[in-house]
């Protein structure tokens, strides 16, 4: 019994990121003597900042069996207005809340038409891809808009609290919330339920609506909070501000272990694949290896993620079918 | 009403509801736009939309079977950057070669999506959208920053695209357009009368059913991908003839301009329903706005992606909740007609026993 625990504990995707990040890790310093240094490792963090607070709410959602393709594009929006509010001399603090009204918005939206409407978030997010980056584009057109006051950019990019910026404090708190509501309170097990089966779901006498609704507010609330963080670490925006995160985003969530099919995955496996993610972006922007090859890395990673198990899956059941062939 | 029931499915009065919608557009723009309608106008919108269609009938394919590729914008720029390298090297390549380098390419690139998918059991959604990073990486690293230019062509390729079909008065109908009819109707016919195009309907309408009643669904969504790449790569074909100039960042967004037109177009997001002509429509609609938004003074440009978000929306939502509901009136009336034929002929049976 023992060691089927101990095999049980090897055989977890946890597991197997852990390994993978050890290597990553491992390569990373042999390859460069700067990776261990403090300001490369705060570095690692707050260079992707933004996609990893839109990951903790994405992998709520595909937890609960749907997707959302439009954070990116909220991101850009929320940014866009600040910038375009603040241009037409509407103080900082009132333009982010705009923003954070407008995040709550798209949420709104998506949530209606996925929860009561019952359509596919695939299509429905789909359109707020196109949608809201076409309504940034309006905002901005082909300008890049920066000048924002003194403590707004220190805000994105100056430590706070010994060496954490904001954005990164944010994102810690957000993770233990994230962990609680998922992991230790009724919240998680509806999402949990939810993703597993919808219907039964709602026969056993769960909100399906109201908690995919929720979701979705939280999710698009949490993409304009980092689309404000993006314009402050960067302090200038243009229309293409956050343009593609949506690849590393879902990338993370289901390199992490979550079933894009819903009802599985933890957090634990998240954030140990976040972690691994920055670790081969950062190692990768150490060697000096371009952008573009680093998304072909990333692209190849989500596919991976979900193959594995797949094939992983096929391998054992023939390999029962095997062995049961023998034993008759 | 059952009468006009008989004549027109719900399906048709979607069609005929974007054409309605199409026609107050150019009406919109007509009355903006100085010398709107004109053969010019025509010539420009036309070829512009020529692209699109191509990209749209394959992406329709891919979605009538209940998955998507999202990689088709990559798949363009890598096989009109491909064919546009390999006819600069070898200036005496015959054009059809040329369309075959384009066409295979894409088909290649288009298996490798369709394998992942259909052998590998991966979401066509995470397949497709680690697949559009992966082709522009790829492509990014193979170009080493050259840029084709109209200059490497061949005489035959930089004067193709200026080339009609037929032209009536001055409404020019140019070889490109021709083409993506052509692809248009091919598939359209495939679509309504051949076994592949019956089962791309089967299984995007119930997977499992299909899977059961016997049909080879892995094959048959394999090649509904490939199709969709080597369409893809026609359009690459197309897209340099039609620019010349070919960056790393050819056809890039192409895939959501596709999508829209697919969906706008009546095909159902889940499978199993819609036509390449609504396909056609969708992507009329999208081209027109597109081309007609730019000389628009009083709108500006950058209107045109939030307006194609909120058609996307407005034709999923639209699909699910009228059309859902115009079907279920159409089977009530479909059961009243049967009744009403079949009481008369019960009484006659009664009434001779």
């Amino acid at each position: 019994m023992q060691v089927n625990l101990k095999w049980e504990v090897l055989k977890r995707w946890e597991t197997l990121l852990a390994a993978v990040l050890f290597i990553v890790v491992v390569f990373n310093i042999t390859q460069s003597p700067i990776f261990l240094r403090a300001d490369n490792l705060t570095n690692l963090f707050s260079l992707h900042i933004e996609k990893i607070i839109i990951v903790l709410a994405m992998a709520l959602i595909i937890i609960n069996g749907e997707i959302d393709l439009s954070v990116a594009s909220v991101m850009g929006l929320s940014a866009c207005l600040i910038a375009n509010l603040y241009e037409q001399g509407i103080s900082i603090e009132i333009a982010m809340l705009c923003a954070l009204g407008a995040g709550i918005l798209c949420g709104i939206v998506s949530g209606f038409f996925v929860a009561y409407v019952g359509l596919p978030s695939l299509a429905v997010t789909l359109a707020g891809l196109i949608g809201y980056r076409g309504l940034a584009k309006m905002l901005i057109e082909d300008r890049s808009i920066g000048n924002f006051p003194e403590w707004f950019n220190r805000l994105g990019q100056q430590p706070l609290v010994g060496s954490l910026p904001l954005s990164l404090i944010i994102f810690f708190v957000l993770f233990i919330v994230v962990a609680v509501a998922l992991h230790y309170a009724a919240f998680g097990r509806y999402v949990f339920v939810i993703g597993n089966n919808r219907e039964s779901a709602r026969y056993s006498g769960v909100r399906v609506r109201q908690v995919k609704m929720t979701l979705f507010i939280i999710s698009g609330l949490v993409a304009s909070l980092a689309g404000i963080l993006i314009a402050a670490r960067l302090g200038a925006v243009r229309a293409s501000t956050a343009e593609g995160f949506e690849l590393d985003i879902i990338t993370i969530v289901l390199l992490g272990g979550v079933s894009v099919f819903g009802g599985k995955g933890t957090l634990v496996g998240v954030a140990l694949s976040i972690l691994v993610v920055l670790c081969l972006r950062n190692g990768m922007n150490l060697l000096s290896i371009t952008g573009n090859t680093q998304s072909t890395v990333i692209g190849i990673l989500l596919i991976l993620s979900v193959l594995i198990p797949n094939l992983a899956q096929d391998f054992q059941s023939i390999w029962k079918r095997r062995r049961l062939n023998l034993r008759e | 009403m059952i009468r006009l029931s008989r004549l027109l499915r719900p399906e048709q009065i979607r069609e005929l509801s974007l054409v309605i919608i199409i026609l107050l557009v150019i009406l919109f723009f007509s009355s903006n736009i100085e010398n709107y309608v004109s053969g010019r106008t025509f010539t420009r919108i036309s070829t512009s939309i020529a692209i699109i269609t191509v990209v749209a009938v394959g992406q329709a394919l891919v979605i009538l079977t209940r998955n998507i590729d999202l990689s088709v914008g990559s798949i363009v720029g890598f096989a009109a950057y491909f064919a546009g390298q390999q006819v600069s090297a070898n200036q005496d390549l015959s054009p059809l070669v040329v369309v075959g380098i384009a066409v295979g390419f894409g088909a290649l690139l288009g298996g490798i999506n369709g394998f992942i998918v259909s052998y590998g059991r991966v979401p066509a959604i995470i397949v497709t959208l680690g697949m559009l990073a992966i082709y522009r990486g790829v492509l990014v690293d193979y170009a080493q920053a050259k840029t084709i230019t109209t200059e490497m062509m061949p005489t035959w390729l930089i004067d193709l695209p200026r080339q009609n079909i037929i032209s009536i008065g001055d409404v020019d109908v140019r070889v490109m357009v021709g083409l993506a009819l052509g692809v248009m109707i091919i598939f359209q016919l495939c679509l309504s009368s051949l076994p592949f195009g019956r089962r791309l309907y089967a299984i995007g309408s119930n997977p499992d059913a299909a899977r059961i009643a016997g049909l080879p669904a892995r094959r048959i969504v394999l090649t509904a991908y490939i199709l969709c790449g080597a369409l893809s790569g026609l359009a690459g074909f197309m897209f340099l003839v039609r620019f010349g100039t070919i960056t790393i960042a050819a056809g890039q967004g192409l895939e959501l301009a596709a999508i829209g037109a697919v969906v706008v177009g009546g095909v159902n997001i889940f499978g199993g329903s819609g036509t390449m002509f609504g396909v056609l429509l969708g992507a009329v609609l999208i081209g027109t706005l597109e081309q007609s938004l730019l000389r628009t003074p009083q709108v500006s440009e950058f209107v045109r992606d939030a307006l194609l978000g909120l058609f996307i929306l407005l034709a999923v939502a639209s699909d699910s909740v009228i059309l859902n509901q115009l079907r279920n009136l159409w089977a009530r009336w479909g059961r009243e007609r049967a009744l009403s034929a079949m009481l008369p002929t019960e009484k006659e049976t009664t009434h001779a026993s």
